[in-house]
């Protein structure tokens, strides 16, 4: 095992971390606010991929997948929104029967994507500028991979930027500290819930471009990532986007890095082992927000 | 007595004799479509006790059900080797030798005892360390989640030791009975019957018994429960370890009907669904999750073989009006407070009444509540 190898490893782990970072963002964005974890966010990410064939197919040429990015991000927002409005607003107080019922969403959406697109799925062609990759002392990092780095790291400034620097971000931190005294004050709490369920399915939807530009887009690709979410949004402590984040580098790193001496099966064990071990010195994950309610379960 | 000629124990003892007489009145096909859901039925019992009463919702109950399922299924593919052979599966890998946990499976009390011991003893160890740090609720539904993802990703990837993705199946006989004849399938069924009526009176007890009382507690209000004394993680992590028995029982006995266990019946997306039986059901009721079983599962046979691909958009309906439309499930429409029942006139509080109407035991959700005698012994 020389030591070209072992970066390869880590870059693979950065780069598998990457795809959870954005994967997961969205998910911990809702679960910080509102305590309820979207099990359609799996196929959040697989409308984003296929939004991205439909732009790739209206707009080839090299800036298509810029477009299809946009695309994405508006189009799986505003599904997320109307999803939030049409029934998990409903739910609220029930975390556990959200869980079902968007797992109910995500059957149908599975179903649908299955009798539009057809059962083995579209492929997206990258762009040439995204093809071939760099070479560093000996080691081969494909320009994708870099660009969904990229990607996940542009889109953390920006919601970074968004919750500390604007108007909304200033309400979602408030209704994210203390929601019945938010409320009071005036703001409207189900608005800035709709907004951020929103901006998360959004933030799927551009992971689900990036998907889309490493495998072909199935019915059931946003399957084999999103329980792995989970266990990263679990990892990061309630909602916290840095937690989020330093999660996902935890568990790609782990996925990475066993899989030197384990099958994948193996690595997701090992990564699973890991994630109860870690809650039993830290249950309230990566970083813990401090709050003084009791019930606050 | 009055008490026993209440309309749910009259209608009970009628479905109880038809169901016994079933094997003379169903034609082998329809009996063993009959026997696999009786058996599932079991695992959505657990649920009930552990979702519904303890309010933790496993998304994992597949890995039990499979570790049930697995060694009776090892079981079957060892009884009809000679000493020294090996499984059709691992002779077409090419296996060397039988690993010694496998050669185990030989005897048949091992196998019953491993249905007994391996997923409640793991169960209880996983509930424990997970419920000790206060672990609950969308947490402990996603870490059990990606347990049953784990469990089916090994089982599938191990393929040289469990049979890998087409799992075990093509066995002949049990116990030295063969597994073809139609007397050992309606034995197996009464057996069954026997096994899923046993958990409904047992669970009915349990749920009963002061025990089933704190589980409640433990629900509604950990936190009271703990300045009242009370730890709530052991009851929780009896729960657990109940459910998990149920299920493991429950895959022994679907691996006999079926003749076949597989990771796909144990992963992410089979889990999940003996969720719904139970939302369906009644979360709260465990004749209500028996009847949601057998319900959900007859109308998935029937849908996906005459429509596969709507399978999946009733599923998801089934989801989705669950909890918003029938949260109580089918159980809630005749239950104390049905959507039906006339609203009192005149009490115009009567929502805040609700506590005090629950402690009576004429509203009690279960037909055999306890006499108001054993209610009052709170500790002093």
């Amino acid at each position: 095992m020389d030591a070209v190898f072992l970066a390869g490893q880590l870059f693979n782990g950065f780069s598998v971390a990457s795809l959870y970072i954005l994967a997961a963002l969205g998910l911990a964005l809702s679960f910080g606010l509102m305590r309820v974890i979207n099990m359609a966010h799996g196929e959040i990410l697989m409308l984003g991929g296929y939004l991205a064939y439909l732009t790739m197919v209206w707009v080839p040429g090299p800036a298509g997948i810029l477009v299809a990015l946009f695309v994405a991000f508006l189009g799986a927002g505003l599904f997320g929104g109307l999803l939030e409005v049409g029934l998990v607003s409903k739910l609220t107080a029930r975390p556990l029967d959200t869980l079902l019922a968007t797992w109910g969403v995500s059957l149908i959406m599975q179903q649908a994507a299955r009798d539009l697109f057809g059962a083995t799925g579209v492929s997206v062609t990258a762009p040439a500028w995204l093809e071939g990759g760099i070479t560093l002392a000996g080691l081969q990092l494909p320009t994708t991979r870099l660009f969904i780095l990229l990607a996940a790291v542009l889109v953390l400034l920006g919601l970074a930027a968004v919750l500390n620097f604007t108007r909304i971000g200033l309400l979602v931190r408030a209704v994210n500290q203390d929601r019945p005294t938010a409320a009071a004050m005036g703001v409207n709490v189900r608005a800035v819930d709709a907004f951020i369920f929103a901006l998360g399915a959004g933030v799927g939807g551009i992971g689900g471009v990036v998907l889309a530009l490493l495998g072909p887009v199935t019915p059931n690709v946003g399957q084999s990532y999103i329980v792995t979410a989970f266990l990263v949004v679990i990892l990061g402590g309630l909602g916290s986007i840095i937690g989020t984040t330093i999660a996902a580098l935890i568990i790609g790193l782990i996925m990475a890095m066993t899989q030197i001496f384990v099958d994948v099966s193996f690595a997701q064990v090992l990564t699973l082992l890991f994630v109860v071990i870690f809650l039993q010195f830290r249950p309230q994950g990566v970083i813990a927000v401090k709050s003084r309610a009791l019930d606050a379960e | 007595m009055p008490t026993l000629l209440k309309p749910g124990t009259v209608i009970g003892a009628v479905l109880l004799v038809l169901a016994v007489a079933a094997p003379w009145l169903l034609s082998p096909y329809d009996l063993n479509l009959f026997a696999r859901f009786l058996a599932l039925s079991l695992t959505a019992m657990g649920l009930v006790l552990l979702w519904g009463e303890g309010g933790v919702l496993s998304l994992g109950q597949g890995v039990f059900f499979g570790l049930g399922g697995y060694a009776i299924a090892m079981h079957l593919k060892m009884a009809e080797l000679g000493p020294g052979e090996m499984p059709d599966f691992m002779v077409w890998t090419g296996v060397a030798k039988l690993p010694w946990w496998w050669d185990a499976f030989h005897s048949p009390f091992v196998a019953i005892l491993a249905v007994l011991v391996v997923a409640p003893a793991l169960a209880a160890l996983f509930a424990w360390a997970i419920f000790r740090r206060r672990i609950t609720g969308v947490y402990f539904a996603l870490i059990t989640q990606a347990l049953a993802l784990a469990f089916a990703t090994l089982l599938i990837s191990q393929q040289d030791k469990t049979g890998g993705f087409n799992g075990l199946t093509d066995y002949r006989t049990l116990f030295g009975f063969n597994l073809n004849l139609p007397e050992t399938a309606t034995g197996l069924y009464l057996i069954t019957l026997a096994l899923a009526v046993g958990s409904l009176l047992g669970l009915r007890w349990l749920l009963a018994s002061r025990y089933g009382k704190l589980l409640r507690a433990s629900r509604d209000g950990s936190n009271r429960l703990r300045f009242l004394g009370y730890d709530p993680a052991p009851y929780k992590v009896i729960a657990f370890t109940v459910a998990a028995l149920l299920a493991s029982v429950s895959g022994a006995l679907f691996t006999l009907h079926a003749g076949v266990i597989s990771p796909a019946l144990v992963g992410v997306v089979p889990s999940i669904e003996m969720v719904i039986w139970v939302a369906i059901g009644g979360r709260d009721s465990v004749a209500g999750a028996l009847a949601g079983t057998l319900l959900v599962n007859f109308a998935k046979d029937k849908v996906s073989t005459a429509l596969p691909e709507l399978w999946l958009y009733a599923l998801g309906l089934m989801f989705i009006l669950a909890v918003t439309a029938l949260p109580k499930g089918l159980a809630g429409l005749f239950g104390p407070d049905h959507p039906f029942t006339p609203a009192r006139r005149g009490d115009m509080f009567a929502r805040w009444r609700k506590d005090k109407a629950e402690t009576t035991p004429a509203s009690e959700p279960t037909a055999d509540a306890p006499p108001a005698a054993a209610r009052i012994e709170e500790p002093a």
